[in-house]
Formats: structure tokens, sequence, C-alpha cells
């Protein structure tokens, strides 16, 4: 087993990653990782943690064997590690309780977030309820839109939802509103960011808080099937539930590492999300890494039937997982996603997020190539309640839609 | 020890703007605008413009998509000049139709690494330094993550120009006096650009930390809306730099009159530095 110690002391790994901020916010940085470096070894902290995880998530979380769904497909063994059933429906609460008990260290009363499909707005809003914090939460006006339940869901939990109408009106202009928000309200605010992006030390931190997932794996597989899978996938917009689930096995090179992107309309279509498998390196919201970008270097709108994926960057790691090799990329389509979604519904009765339904549905594109003794892990990082509006429109139903949510004057 | 034959070029432009004005006992007026907003034909004839009304130092955005840095103000005027397609290349036309008339007053390209990264770092210093540009600043490139960008631009004669804040520590401070080029730009506010107002006893005190640490000329910008601020900013700095306002100015004008308005806004704004 290989050792691996990245990011270097400045954020770095190889040449991704690192501190691209304006000096506004070098100070902030600064204190947050020194903060950070000194928290994250504290056995009161891990103490405290670690008792959040057990008794608010309710981890560790269950590994399933999906066992109809890898007879159907008549290769490899699938399983799920399910995230979908800790509070607030996906993995982005480990990161949340993280940086809110931080932030507390810290004495920062007020506690601000960037959302796409919502999951982390609402994470970030259950843990501020929890803690005793404001919060306020950042979302594209086209989000706002796409992703009405969860805007109520964080307003329940008593947050503020400030739409974001500059650029793309997405989760990438969303980020930029808390940067600057960051930047004004520095002394009293605490930035959480949802996904292992962003200037150090959030890549590196976003990724220790959610590793609790892989470490999880790794005594629970051996439990299961008597040792570790042969494949390890997961879908990567940003890239934070893939990193929770790879890091513990990255030194462990014979276990294949996928990151399933959103091939949207299909990559050779233009509207897609899928930075690694067809973007380049540039700079963006404060690290290197790979980018949906023009020639010009603009960075430019992308498209995925999941929010949650929607974002023209992804973490540095996974950049350098994909040089290094380490671990693969594979784009799959909003349809393939769909299709994977409603096969799961069906015949396993587990009803996946549309962003995790992507790493499931290139399972079982692998699974009937494969042996019927090898096994997948699939990270199941999210459930799909938050998308049964998306899901319904998309298959031409009508679903729960009142008179007063209808646009007035549909022609 | 060897001494090394090869000098940086000097971008003698913005050294010699700063020298003048000091030997006149004046302050520089610097301004900012976006390359293209609100349209790609009034960007020449406005540089132009706000030198004759007293400007000394033109910073010209080059628009990105993601202006992290900026308030709603700057982020529109990018977000203009992108819809009507201006790119690098327009930048440094514009520049260069620019020199053709003025050979003196200093160019500062501001704007994000991505674009100049895209393009690559040689090739942007290269033809930045043929439009006939001096400086640039580039907001996320702080000095740890530009050693490459130093290099290039020093190899060209491209004063590289850093920003300092409020909240910049001390050891920033000194990294900054020693990598930092033609001049320092402080920023006076915690927050984006277009911010609201500037407390210039902390501005006095901010510029007398980082004076003690180096010869460069400070500019102070964010915040700065009119000649009183500007002149009292003037008191303490070197250097006075607007850059919202003056888009807003334009926002708010007909086409016809958006540049006669900024003339207006800049006498102003230069006979309350200079009384």
């Amino acid at each position: 087993m290989q050792m691996y110690d990245l990011p270097d002391a400045r954020g770095h790994f190889g040449q991704y990653g690192g501190v691209f901020v304006a000096e506004t916010l070098q100070a902030a940085l600064l204190e947050l990782k020194i903060e950070y470096e000194k928290t994250k070894t504290d056995p009161e902290f891990i103490a405290e943690f670690q008792r959040e995880l057990k008794h608010y998530v309710g981890r560790p979380s269950p590994i399933y064997h999906a066992k109809r769904l890898s007879d159907d497909l008549g290769g490899a063994q699938i399983y799920l590690k399910r995230e979908d059933l800790n509070h607030t429906g996906a993995h982005k609460v480990n990161n949340t309780i993280g940086q809110a008990l931080l932030a507390r260290r810290m004495g920062k009363p007020r506690v601000i977030a960037e959302t796409g499909a919502g999951q982390h707005g609402v994470a970030s809003a259950t843990v501020a309820a929890r803690y005793g914090l404001e919060c306020v939460v950042y979302m594209g006006s086209e989000d706002v839109k796409r992703q009405a339940q969860n805007v109520y869901r964080m307003k329940l939990l008593g947050a503020t939802v400030v739409p974001v109408e500059s650029g793309s009106k997405t989760l990438k202009d969303a980020l930029n509103e808390a940067m600057r928000d960051w930047v004004t309200n520095v002394e009293n605010t605490y930035y959480i960011i949802g996904t292992v992006a962003g200037p150090h030390p959030y890549p590196m931190m976003v990724r220790d808080f959610n590793s609790v997932v892989g470490k999880e794996c790794l005594w629970q597989m051996p439990e299961m099937i008597g040792r570790q899978p042969d494949a390890v996938l997961a879908c990567v917009g940003g890239g934070s539930n893939a990193m929770g689930i790879f890091y513990d096995y990255i030194g462990r090179e014979k276990v294949r590492l996928i990151g399933c992107e959103a091939g949207g309309e299909g990559v050779e279509t233009g509207k897609h999300a899928a930075s690694l498998t067809a973007g380049s390196a540039g700079i963006l919201h404060g690290n290197r890494t790979y980018l949906i970008q023009n020639a010009d270097g603009q960075i430019t709108d992308t498209h995925s039937v999941s929010a949650g994926l929607d974002y023209p960057g992804v973490g540095p790691e996974h950049a350098w997982l994909k040089d290094s090799g380490r671990a693969e990329y594979v784009a799959v389509n909003d349809d393939e996603a769909l299709a994977a979604f409603h096969r799961l519904c069906r015949i396993e009765g587990i009803i996946p997020a549309l962003e995790s339904s992507h790493a499931i549905a290139h399972a079982i594109k692998m699974a009937p190539t494969m042996a019927k003794d090898k096994v997948l892990l699939v990270n199941l990082s999210g459930r799909g309640d938050k998308d049964m509006a998306t899901v319904a429109e998309r298959s031409g139903l009508q679903f729960y839609c009142r008179a007063s949510c209808q646009p007035a004057a549909k022609s | 020890m060897i001494q090394t034959e090869v000098k940086p070029i000097v971008a003698a432009r913005i050294g010699e703007k700063f020298a003048r004005l000091k030997a006149q006992h004046k302050k520089a007026l610097v301004t900012f605008v976006t390359a293209g907003d609100p349209t790609r034909e009034i960007t020449v004839p406005l540089m132009h413009a706000m030198v004759k009304s007293g400007v000394d130092v033109i910073e010209l955005g080059i628009p990105f998509s993601d202006p992290m840095a900026e308030g709603p103000v700057i982020q529109r005027s990018s977000e203009r000049a992108l819809a009507l397609g201006v790119s690098m290349a327009d930048v440094f036309a514009y520049v260069a139709e620019f020199r053709k008339a003025d050979s003196v007053t200093p160019i500062v390209l501001m704007g994000y690494a991505n674009p100049i990264e895209r393009m690559g770092l040689n090739v942007f210093g290269d033809r930045a330094k043929a439009a006939g540009v001096d400086g640039v600043i580039i907001v996320d490139y702080p000095p740890e993550e530009s050693h490459e960008l130093l290099k290039t631009m020093d190899a060209v004669g491209i004063d590289v120009v850093y920003l300092l804040s409020p909240t910049s520590t001390a050891e920033r401070i000194e990294m900054v006096a020693n990598v930092g080029r033609g001049y320092i730009y402080y920023v006076s506010l915690k927050g984006v650009t277009g911010a609201a107002n500037i407390d210039t006893d902390e501005v006095a005190s901010a510029v007398a930390k980082i004076k003690a640490k180096t010869n460069l000329p400070i500019g102070v910008g964010f915040g700065i809306r009119d000649g009183e601020t500007a002149r009292r900013v003037s008191d303490v700095a070197d250097a006075v730099i607007i850059g919202s306002r003056i888009i807003q100015e334009m926002e708010k004008s007909s086409p016809d009159a958006a540049i006669k308005n900024v003339q207006t806004l800049l006498h102003s704004i230069r006979a309350a530095m200079d009384a």
C-alpha cells in the first residue's frame, strides 16, 4: 500500500488546487487553515464529531447488496453504500456538521453556504438550526425554481435563501456570491463550502469530513463479503461524495476508483457538466482544476438533469487522481441516469437521487461485462425525494402542481 | 556573485508617470473601466476623454464570466462586454488603437487568472507588450501563486501590480512589497468593488504601514465615490482609484452623453484632488 499525503502545505495536489483568491480573502483562509489544523487532531473535537455522526446523522450508514438488480444484470454484484439514509438525505451533512462545529469553535455566529440542488443548503440550514447559528444560503435563481421544495425546507429550518441573479444563475454564480458575502462579513461569518473545491483548505477539509464514508466501507465490506470490492463508483459534480468514498481506497491500488460525471445530453452535444472527461485545466473559485470553458477562458454554461452535478469545475484532488491515472472518470448521460433511477425504484424499492443515479447507471453498464464473483461498490450518495418534480416532468406527468404554482398566463 | 546581464526590462510609463506627478506635488487619478462596455466603440474614445479630464493611469478590465471579487456594478459591466463577445484580442486591439494617439498614459490590464492562463502566460505577455500595455493586476493571482506570471511579465517589461487589504498581515505586506511592481493597489474596504463608504483615517494608518516597507506608490481604491472622498484619500495616498462610480455614471447616461457625463464627474474629482 502506497503512502498518500496530498495536498502539500499550500493546498496543492500536483499542479492542481492552491489558493487563487483575492487579497481580501487571504487572511480569512489563513485563519481557517490554522484553526482546522489545530482542530482536526483535537480529541475533544473528534469525539464530538463522531457523537454527532452517530446520534444525529445515524451513522454508520449500511451497505446493501442490491441482489435483485445484480441478478437481473447477470454479472458483477452491486453493493450500495446507503448515504441516502443519513439525516437530511445525503452525504452532505457529514461535512456541514464538521464545518459548523469548526465555526462554533472559531466564534462565528453566522454561517453562509452556496447550493445547487439544495442538498448542501438543507444540510447547512439543518446544522445551523442544531447549533444555533444564523444561516444564509445563496442559490442561483434558476435552481430556486428547479428545487422549490428544498428552498422551502431551508426556510422551515430558519435559513434565509438568497436567489442569485448574476451570470448563468446556477451553482457557480451562487458560489461567487457567497464568496462576496464572505469578503464583506468575514469577521462574524464562516463560509461552509459544500464540495471538495474552492481554495485551500476547503478541498482537503471537505474530503476529510466526508471520508467517514470510505472509512466505514473499509470495515463493512470485509464483514459482508470477506474482502474489499473490485471497484468503487461515485458520481462527481464538485466531487465530495466521491472523494469521501475514494479517499481511504487511494492507497489500495487493486480497487478501481471510477467517477461518474454528468454527460447531460451527451458530451458531443456540448450540453454537459463533465469537466474531467471533456474540460481542460484552468483557475476558478480559488483553485486550479479541470473546467468547462471556451477558447477565451470564459466559463461556459453546463447542463445536467441533476442540479447537484451542474457545475463547470471539479475538486482539484479529482483532477490529480485523473492525471495520475489512479482514478478513472466517465460521463453518464441524462437518459442513462434516468433509466437507472427508474430501475432502482422498481427492482430494489430505493428511490435514488438523480446525482447518485449517474453512478448506478455506470454500474449497470459495467456489471454484465464482469464475472458474478466481482463486486462493485456504488456510493448511493443521496435519496431522490427532492427530484420528484424533475422526474415527473421528464416523464410528461404533472406532479403536485396546484393552480397557484402554475405560471399565470400559459398560452 | 555573478552579475546578471539581462535586467528586467523596465516598464517605463508607470514609474515615469508617478515620478512626474511627485515632482509636480500632485496625486495620480486612476480609473477603471471594462473593455468594450457598454459598447465596443466607446472604449478608445472614452480612454482618451478620461485622460483629457485629468486621469493619469487607466485600468482596463478584461471581461470574465466569474468576477468573484466584484460588486454588482462591475459584474454587470463584465456581463455586458461578454454579451458583445469582447475577447482578449479585442482588449489588446483597444490598447493598440489608444497608443496611436497617446504614448505616455500608462495602461494596466485588470482581470482574472483563467483567461490569461488559457491564452498562455508567454503569449499574453508578448501580445500585451506589443499592444502597449504597461501593467497587469490579476485579482486571483496572489504572490504565492504567481511566480510564473511575475517571471514572464518581468521578461517583457510589464509591471505586476498586487493588492493589499485591511486584513493583510504584516507578512503579506512585506511579501507584496518585495514582489510588487509599478504601484500597490490598496483595497480600502472589506468587501467587493463598489461597496459603501470608506474610512479615511483607517486608510491613512494602513498606507503608513505599507509605506514603511516599500517605496512603491500606493493607490487606494474601493468605495471612492465623490470629490470630497477623493481629496481626503489623496492626502494620504499616491493615487486615487475609481471604478464602479464611473461605470454607474455610464449606466445612467444615454449612449450619446456617456462620455461627457464621465468627463464632468472626473473634472470635479480632479479639481477636488488638486485643490
